[in-house]
């Protein structure tokens, strides 16, 4: 192990031009793809934010006894694609509507009867939020008997479907084409390492080497080469992203820390699945 | 040791490299494969230390038959062999040292058993004071000396040169030819291609192979040609 961990290190000691220029190749295909992957996360943000919105309100007719609504309301909770359950009463309607609806104000201060039912707001869990689990969880709702409508906004949860959609099969499309061309690329410049040191290769045969063991510092290059420039572009990414902050004034959000080194080991991974190609087919051509 | 029945190696288009090529280099014998460029001679040695394997007919190596060796057992034959060539392939940029310590290192030998190993036999070629030079700074004469304490840093039981003289000077063809015969005294089986009969007749009593158009034309061991 010593011994491949000395043939790895040497190899980017010998052509420290060819290791630079491979890892800012790598580094710069992976800095478009994570550029990508920011613009992405920052669209799967914002609509998770506007999903956040979905709620399902189910009015409660007039005179419903509280026992039933308490009841209601713990059978509600129970349903799998609920989140949260607030009842709203008659009075706290009219105290929202007075201090929210301010065009109204008015004529909700000088109402004497209370014009406003009681109701049930009902938060959705993040994955549930789409028009056919409101549309379920609706006529559920619509069943008992003290419910008298139901509202989802059920064009707008349509629209926002449709918006998930297309952001989906877009960044599904566009980023497999993004990592296919970084593999590529990668590829291509991994192999002209394997390429310059064909001869050594041809030597390390000659002496009885195991493919094996000619295989091994290759792996670990690419590893490490990976690596690096999975962490160059996300610095590249970081200064790009903070730019935009500072000129553009965009609040964008950055990749998680959890993302961030997905990102670094999937450099990683496609360095050594590179390297692993390139030197079996060379080991085999020759 | 070294054994080629009916060898014959059919490059398709290219023509036939090899044909019915049979001869029997023993233990410990200094044995010469002589002939114009294009007889055979590298192809031949390809065969022994199987860089090629032969479209018909069998070659067996140190207990290793060309008909049933795995590719994964090849390293392994290649450890018992030592081979030299006339253009040296020595890695540029390891010093004479790491260039034969790499032969052991690819074997997975004790660090500790390489250096002093790698000493001797840079020792034996007379070259244990440049050890720390790169090929670069040695004449070509040297750079084949170590090319030769790679070949033997792993106590070859025969050593195969291929035209090992083809790029010295006079001066340099016969030390490193001297140095080849020490190591056959030693006990180590060579088997030198050359088309240079000068080096040849320097030493008679060697066994000779000819070879012409890949076949074998004269063989010094049975006195008869394969085509006689």
């Amino acid at each position: 192990m010593r011994l491949v961990l000395r043939e790895t290190f040497l190899a980017f000691r010998r052509a420290p031009l060819l290791s630079a220029l491979s890892v800012t190749t790598i580094a710069f295909s992976l800095f478009v793809f994570g550029l990508f992957g920011l613009v992405a996360v920052n669209i799967r943000n914002t609509i998770g934010t506007l999903a956040e919105r979905v709620e399902v309100v189910a009015y409660l007719r007039r005179g419903t006894p509280i026992e039933a609504i308490t009841l209601a309301s713990s059978d509600i909770e129970a349903f799998p694609e609920v989140a949260s359950v607030e009842h709203v009463s008659e009075e706290q309607a009219l105290a929202r509507a007075r201090a929210e609806l301010h065009e109204f104000q008015d004529i909700f201060q000088d109402v004497e009867a209370n014009p406003l039912p009681a109701s049930f707001e009902i938060r959705l869990r993040p994955e549930h939020r789409n028009a056919e689990t409101a549309e379920v969880v609706a006529s559920r709702l619509r069943s008992f008997p003290f419910v008298e409508d139901v509202r989802y906004g059920r064009d707008w949860v349509e629209k926002l479907d449709r918006l998930r959609a297309i952001a989906g099969m877009v960044g599904f499309v566009v980023g497999a084409a993004f990592l296919l061309v970084s593999v590529i690329i990668i590829g291509t410049t991994i192999r002209m390492t394997v390429l310059q040191r064909s001869r050594e290769i041809a030597i390390m045969r000659l002496v009885g080497a195991t493919d094996r063991f000619i295989r091994l510092p290759f792996l670990l290059e690419g590893l490490l080469k990976g690596m690096l420039g999975g962490g160059a572009a996300l610095g590249l990414a970081y200064g790009v992203y903070m730019l935009v902050g500072t000129y553009l004034g965009f609040r964008a959000e950055f990749f998680t820390s959890e993302q961030a080194l997905a990102g670094v080991v999937a450099g990683g991974l496609i360095g050594l699945f590179s390297s692993s190609a390139s030197v079996d087919r060379h080991l085999r051509n020759v | 040791m070294i054994k080629f029945t009916d060898v014959t190696k059919d490059y398709g288009k290219a023509g036939a490299a090899l044909q019915n090529v049979s001869f029997h280099v023993r233990k410990g014998e200094f044995a010469f494969l002589t002939g114009h460029s294009g007889a055979g001679k590298s192809t031949a040695l390809k065969l022994t230390y199987l860089a090629d394997r032969p479209t018909g007919g069998e070659v067996r190596v140190s207990g290793y038959s060309t008909d049933r060796v795995a590719a994964r057992e090849v390293p392994m034959l290649r450890r018992r062999l030592g081979i030299v060539f006339q253009d040296f392939r020595l890695l540029e940029d390891r010093t004479a040292e790491e260039n034969v310590a790499f032969a052991l290192e690819v074997t997975g030998a004790r660090r500790s058993t390489i250096g002093p190993k790698v000493m001797r036999v840079l020792a034996q070629v007379g070259l244990a004071a440049k050890a720390q030079q790169y090929p670069g700074e040695l004449s070509g004469g040297e750079q084949q000396r170590v090319a030769i304490a790679r070949a033997l840093v792993n106590d070859p039981v025969v050593l195969l040169a291929d035209e090992p003289t083809g790029n010295l000077d006079e001066r340099a063809t016969r030390g490193v030819f001297q140095l080849l015969r020490d190591i056959n005294a030693s006990g180590t089986a060579v088997l030198m291609a050359t088309h240079d009969l000068d080096l040849v007749k320097s030493l008679p009593g060697a066994h000779h192979v000819e070879l012409q158009h890949g076949k074998v034309v004269y063989d010094s061991s049975d006195g008869l040609g394969e085509d006689a």
